[in-house]
């Protein structure tokens, strides 16, 4: 039932002088998985991504992506191995019109941007698929906008869109859904889940400040704190365990999430079940 | 309907201003028209600059090295007995491609004002080279150009003025429209497109699996090659090559001329060299304090419209299609 490992860090440390942002981090992400990591500010959170993406070379211990080590060998040698990320910060190409962006992403794929003299406009393969990643991220009627002049949910989306044009095996979502609104949360979530898997993504990897968010959707849910894997266990598992909650979400938001938890209808689960 | 509209008026500016180059020898005097050979020469030049400053982002204040190299390529040639135009502009080519090529390597690790500093550096080295080993570049003097052989022709027995005011107009008319028709669909290809990525989102473009140095090189000698067939194309023009032609003085001419016309569109540095090179032919005929006036004109323009005069226009096209 289990299946194979394909990222992996193991004791992973990674210090600033006398700090440590992460001390002895094991874990490991699976084919098929939807794992979220989640953790107070300051628990290493964003260390951990930028370890994970090759940003970063770890202190100690190793980061493995389909058994070959990625410790610091940058962002565009492991977005060629197969792993893509989105940003918690807008990533955008201000200038770039919905189209182009989804474009560019295809081009380097590809390895077409080394073509000088082929016409961008007339790559009918190229328009064809742009247009399709568009048209399934609900983009299609703003193809023409420029990135800048759109709304903030979908500036999350086309950073997202581009991300998955690559055909990653592994992607990284960075707090997909922060800085939108409640109702956009659940439909971005439901759009670049649909969209993953019709692009045929392996395994997701969520980090995430809502709680509804990670709780619904997750897989198993990796919890942080100063540093250290605090709980790896499934939703259900975790909800159980109110001290891990606490510790990991702090006093005040403790008692709201624990609420929500409470109140949330049954239904919101099953959805995700089916 | 109205960017249909919009489109061919575009269309129809493109086709009459190819039908006034075409004609102008006939059309205009000959001062106007001598001009004008200055201004090809400075198109292919400035859009190579800004090949590199408005498509990638990276501001060179050095790009009188290439302009200079070109030049120099073809009065180095000549003194070789090499008199085709053809065959001088391919040296050119390789000439400046390999020096773009080995500065470039350097250059393009850096960003930002490092990249600016480096590559005026390396323009200044160039400057000096010229001045000091005068033994081989003539020094201060210079070096002659004579008339080059177009297509086969030698034209030593037609008057310098006549060859230049006819053959050669319309031989480096051919050149400007050809090599500025290449580099617009270098611009329209998916190299283009992945250069302006870069300038837009260098992190965003490195998470795409860009590797952005390796673009950056190459934008770097495309735009080194079109300088100096700016310069090449210029030097029988001028009839004499010197070291000014180096001068930082020079590298400034094409960013002004960049921004008199504007960066952000591709014709923009074209018009920009046209409007300058009239501009301070008229003023130092006309005026004694010519870079006085000629120094307010630029800095009234760039307030009034930071965009350059191509930037303007287009934005006073937006706004009349949003107001319709």
């Amino acid at each position: 039932m289990q299946k194979a490992a394909i990222l992996n860090a193991n004791d992973v440390s990674k210090s600033y002088k006398e700090f440590f942002a992460l001390s002895e981090v094991t874990l490991e992400i699976r084919e098929g998985e939807i794992v979220s990591i989640i953790g107070p500010n300051g628990a290493g959170k964003t260390t951990l991504i930028n370890v994970l993406t090759g940003l970063f070379r770890p202190t100690a211990g190793t980061v493995y992506f389909k058994g070959q080590d990625i410790g610091g060998i940058g962002p565009q040698k492991l977005t060629k191995l197969g792993l893509a990320r989105s940003f918690q910060l807008l990533q955008i190409f201000p200038e770039f019109t919905t189209l182009e962006f989804i474009k560019i992403a295809i081009v380097s794929r590809q390895g077409k941007g080394i073509n000088l003299f082929s016409s961008l406009d007339k790559d009918k393969g190229l328009n064809g698929e742009s247009e399709e990643i568009i048209n399934m991220f609900g983009l299609y009627e703003k193809r023409n906008v420029l990135s800048a002049n759109l709304p903030q949910g979908d500036k999350k989306l086309l950073d997202i869109a581009s991300a998955l044009a690559l055909h990653p095996e592994v992607i990284l979502l960075d707090e997909p859904t922060s800085g939108v609104s409640t109702s956009e949360k659940n439909r971005i979530m439901d759009i670049l889940l649909s969209a993953s898997q019709r692009t045929g993504v392996k395994s997701i990897v969520l980090v995430e400040h809502d709680m509804d968010i990670v709780f619904s959707f997750s897989d198993r849910i990796i919890a942080l704190h100063q540093g250290r894997v605090l709980a790896d266990c499934t939703p259900a598992e975790l909800e159980k365990n109110e001290e891990v909650v606490c510790t990991v979400m702090g006093q005040k938001e403790c008692f709201q999430t624990f609420d929500s938890l409470l109140n949330r209808e049954s239904g919101e689960r099953n959805r995700h079940d089916a | 309907m109205i960017l249909r509209s919009l489109m061919k008026g575009k269309i129809l500016v493109g086709i009459m201003a190819g039908l006034i180059l075409l004609f102008l020898p006939r059309i205009a005097t000959e001062h106007i028209t001598f001009v004008m050979l200055g201004v090809f020469g400075f198109t292919l030049a400035v859009l190579g600059f800004n090949f590199l400053f408005g498509y990638l982002g990276l501001l060179s204040l050095g790009h009188s090295l290439f302009f200079s190299l070109g030049a120099y390529t073809v009065a180095f040639s000549m003194r070789q007995s090499i008199f085709s135009m053809e065959l001088i502009i391919l040296i050119t080519i390789l000439v400046s491609g390999l020096v773009a090529i080995l500065i470039g390597a350097i250059c393009v690790r850096y960003t930002q004002i490092h990249f600016s500093i480096l590559t005026f550096a390396f323009a200044m080295l160039f400057y000096s080279f010229l001045i000091k080993f005068y033994f081989v570049t003539g020094g201060d003097d210079g070096l002659r150009v004579l008339t080059p052989h177009l297509v086969g022709t030698n034209f030593a027995d037609v008057p310098k003025m006549q060859f230049l005011l006819r053959e050669y107009y319309y031989y480096t008319l051919t050149v400007t429209g050809l090599t500025t028709w290449v580099l617009w669909r270098i611009v329209k290809s998916p190299f283009g497109l992945t250069i302006r990525a870069i300038r837009n989102n260098q992190v965003k473009s490195e998470y795409l699996g860009i590797s952005i140095w390796k673009y950056r090189w190459a934008t770097f000698i495309i735009s080194g090659i079109y300088t100096a067939l700016g310069g090449a194309l210029m030097a029988p023009v001028i009839g004499n090559v010197d070291p000014s032609l180096a001068h930082w003085f020079q590298s400034g001419s094409l960013i002004l001329m960049t921004l008199l016309g504007g960066f952000a569109q591709f014709v923009g540095p074209v018009l920009g060299a046209l409007i300058f090179t009239y501009l301070q032919d008229f003023l130092m005929s006309a005026l004694h304090y010519w870079r006085f006036v000629f120094g307010a004109l630029l800095a009234f323009v760039v307030i009034v419209a930071p965009e350059g005069i191509m930037g303007a226009i287009d934005s006073f096209l937006k706004k009349i299609k949003g107001g319709v």
